[in-house]
């Protein structure tokens, strides 16, 4: 009986900490909607969402150039990180040694590891003025910050998809290749398709990733508030523009601030929730 | 059984905080704000704490705005702030602790010397965009800017600008240094900076002919000039007031004049 009580009672503590992490998700959600919502309020969801000038000191506060810029810059991402982050996963969990694989798998997380204002001056310091002085512009540009974030996002797509691999039940492998497929038929034709849903969901939240980083793109964007028309232009995305102007904000600035970090919580939400579905649908 | 001596490596983040934890605690004063005053305010509070051993003086960069807002909240015990206060912020006490001259910069490789506030100023609001107009090679001018809320931005806004915008081309960056560093980096940048800041990594130009030296900003001939401030609630008492004291001191004041910026005491300006 006593023992039954303090099952009871240890069951409880440990559901009470397990709250206590998800009521401090719902208390940032609603600190960001309770400091940002007002402000969109204020000046209407399409001139905050669509407009093009963010010139706070004038009461301009228009995010659609970030909103663009955000995409521009994980679009580049995923140019470089998908096709990369897929050869090498296809590389580690079907064509190497497993000997090699035991040397190369750490590496790979290592580069998760790594704090990304070290990716930022990385950028900063190689890549920027390479570009600057081979393709031309300022150097600090999207191009630069797709580049480093493909790297950056590299692991996310690799642990995720090579596990989605490794999933897989050894008879889908073994029938092919009994059927007279090659190795290479197997993976393109057997293997991939049938672990797409978990590869899908590794290049969503890569995708998650890149846009969430913040502070790299700070150091290698050069933060400009305009419109990118080219890959080489300068831009300012979602995350840096609250980054960059936190210290210094105050007022409706401020406000703005957040309600940019509402716009990003939304992006966010959407990518995860699509990613979860991805990866559920594959138990089925 | 003795414990393997790796197994103890995760409790060596738990003693860094422990120890963190007690440094705060010796009595201390924060000083935060504008990011243009902060290293000079660091090498202050160095030499404060050298002839002060007792004492911390904890130097945070963020912003002048950032270190109003920290005094208005008791979060900081002194406010730097580089531009003047407005509104709300005026009830505080201010004292002006230097002047401080902004410099245009471009890179040592520009060959151009010598602009015109007006020419500056159809620099920055993107009028002219090619070296070329005003006398130097064929390049597209790359504007480096501050961020919105910068008390470096808001002086070279009211010097420079007036009413005109600073072009929404220009690259922005949130620190004196991370501008000094896009300028050395990149030979067709021009930028502004604290003048106290510029090192041979850039140029600064001369505005109509006027070289940004301490003497010209002195005599007035130089006129990008704003107050360094700091800012406190209420009149300062205890370790603040010692160590505006010492900042104002005569000793502090030179070695203000010697890291480039203007004293407040016209007599050490003299000198």
């Amino acid at each position: 009986m006593i023992m039954q009580v303090k099952e009871k009672i240890i069951e409880k503590i440990f559901l009470l900490i397990a709250l206590s992490s998800i009521s401090i998700l719902a208390l940032i959600t609603f600190f960001i909607f309770e400091e940002g919502l007002p402000l969109i309020l204020k000046i209407g969801p399409k001139a905050f969402l669509l407009g093009e000038r963010w010139i706070p000191s004038k009461g301009l506060f228009g995010i659609f150039p970030m909103i663009a810029s955000s995409f521009w810059v994980t679009l580049g991402a995923l140019i470089l990180g998908i096709p990369l982050g897929l050869a090498c996963t296809i590389f580690l969990s079907e064509l190497i040694p497993p000997s090699i694989g035991l040397l190369l798998r750490p590496a790979i997380q290592l580069l998760a590891a790594i704090p990304s204002v070290i990716y930022g001056f990385w950028g900063l310091i190689v890549l920027v003025p390479l570009i600057q002085n081979y393709l031309g512009g300022p150097g600090l540009s999207i191009f630069a910050g797709s580049l480093v974030l493909g790297f950056m996002i590299l692991p996310t797509i690799i642990t995720i998809s090579e596990d989605s691999l490794k999933a897989l039940p050894p008879s889908y492998k073994a029938g092919a290749l009994a059927l007279g497929a090659t190795h290479w038929q197997t993976i393109w034709r057997v293997l991939i398709p049938a672990a797409k849903s978990g590869i899908l969901a590794s290049i969503i939240l890569g995708m998650g990733r890149a846009i969430g980083e913040t502070m790299a793109m700070i150091m290698i964007l050069g933060n400009a508030v305009k419109m990118p028309t080219s890959f080489l232009d300068s831009a300012r995305t979602l995350t840096t523009n609250i980054g960059i102007e936190m210290g210094y904000a105050s007022g409706d600035h401020r406000q703005a601030l957040f309600a940019t970090g509402i716009v990003l919580f939304f992006i966010i939400m959407a990518l995860n929730t699509l990613a979860i579905f991805l990866s559920r649908r594959r138990v089925h | 059984m003795y414990a393997n001596p790796k197994s103890l490596l995760w409790l060596l983040p738990f003693l860094l905080v422990i120890c963190a934890g007690c440094q705060q605690s010796k009595t201390g004063i924060t000083v935060a704000g504008s990011t243009s005053v902060e290293p000079f305010a660091e090498l202050l509070a160095e030499e404060y704490m050298s002839h002060h051993p007792q004492f911390r003086i904890y130097v945070q960069g963020g912003g002048s705005t950032a270190g109003i807002e920290a005094v208005m909240t008791y979060a900081a015990n002194i406010g730097m702030s580089s531009r003047n206060l407005t509104g709300g912020e005026k009830k505080l006490y201010v004292v002006t602790i230097a002047k401080d001259a902004i410099a245009i910069i471009v890179n040592p490789k520009n060959p151009i010397q010598d602009l015109s506030l007006d020419q500056i100023r159809q620099v920055f609001s993107g009028k002219i965009k090619n070296w070329k107009e005003l006398g130097g090679p064929s390049h597209t001018i790359v504007l480096i800017t501050r961020e919105e809320g910068s008390g470096t931005r808001e002086s070279f806004q009211k010097f420079v600008m007036g009413k005109e915008d600073i072009s929404l081309e220009a690259l922005v960056q949130d620190s004196n240094g991370a501008v000094r560093q896009v300028v050395a980096s990149n030979h067709n940048g021009i930028g502004y900076i604290s003048l106290g800041l510029v090192n041979d990594q850039v140029r600064a130009l001369k505005i109509s002919g006027v070289e940004p030296n301490l003497t010209d900003v002195e005599n007035g001939k130089y006129t990008l000039v704003r107050p360094f401030l700091f800012v406190f609630n209420e009149e300062p008492s205890g370790e603040s007031k010692s160590f505006l004291e010492f900042v104002l001191s005569p000793f502090a004041q030179k070695l203000l004049l010697k890291e480039g910026l203007v004293p407040v005491l016209p007599k050490i300006a003299k000198e």
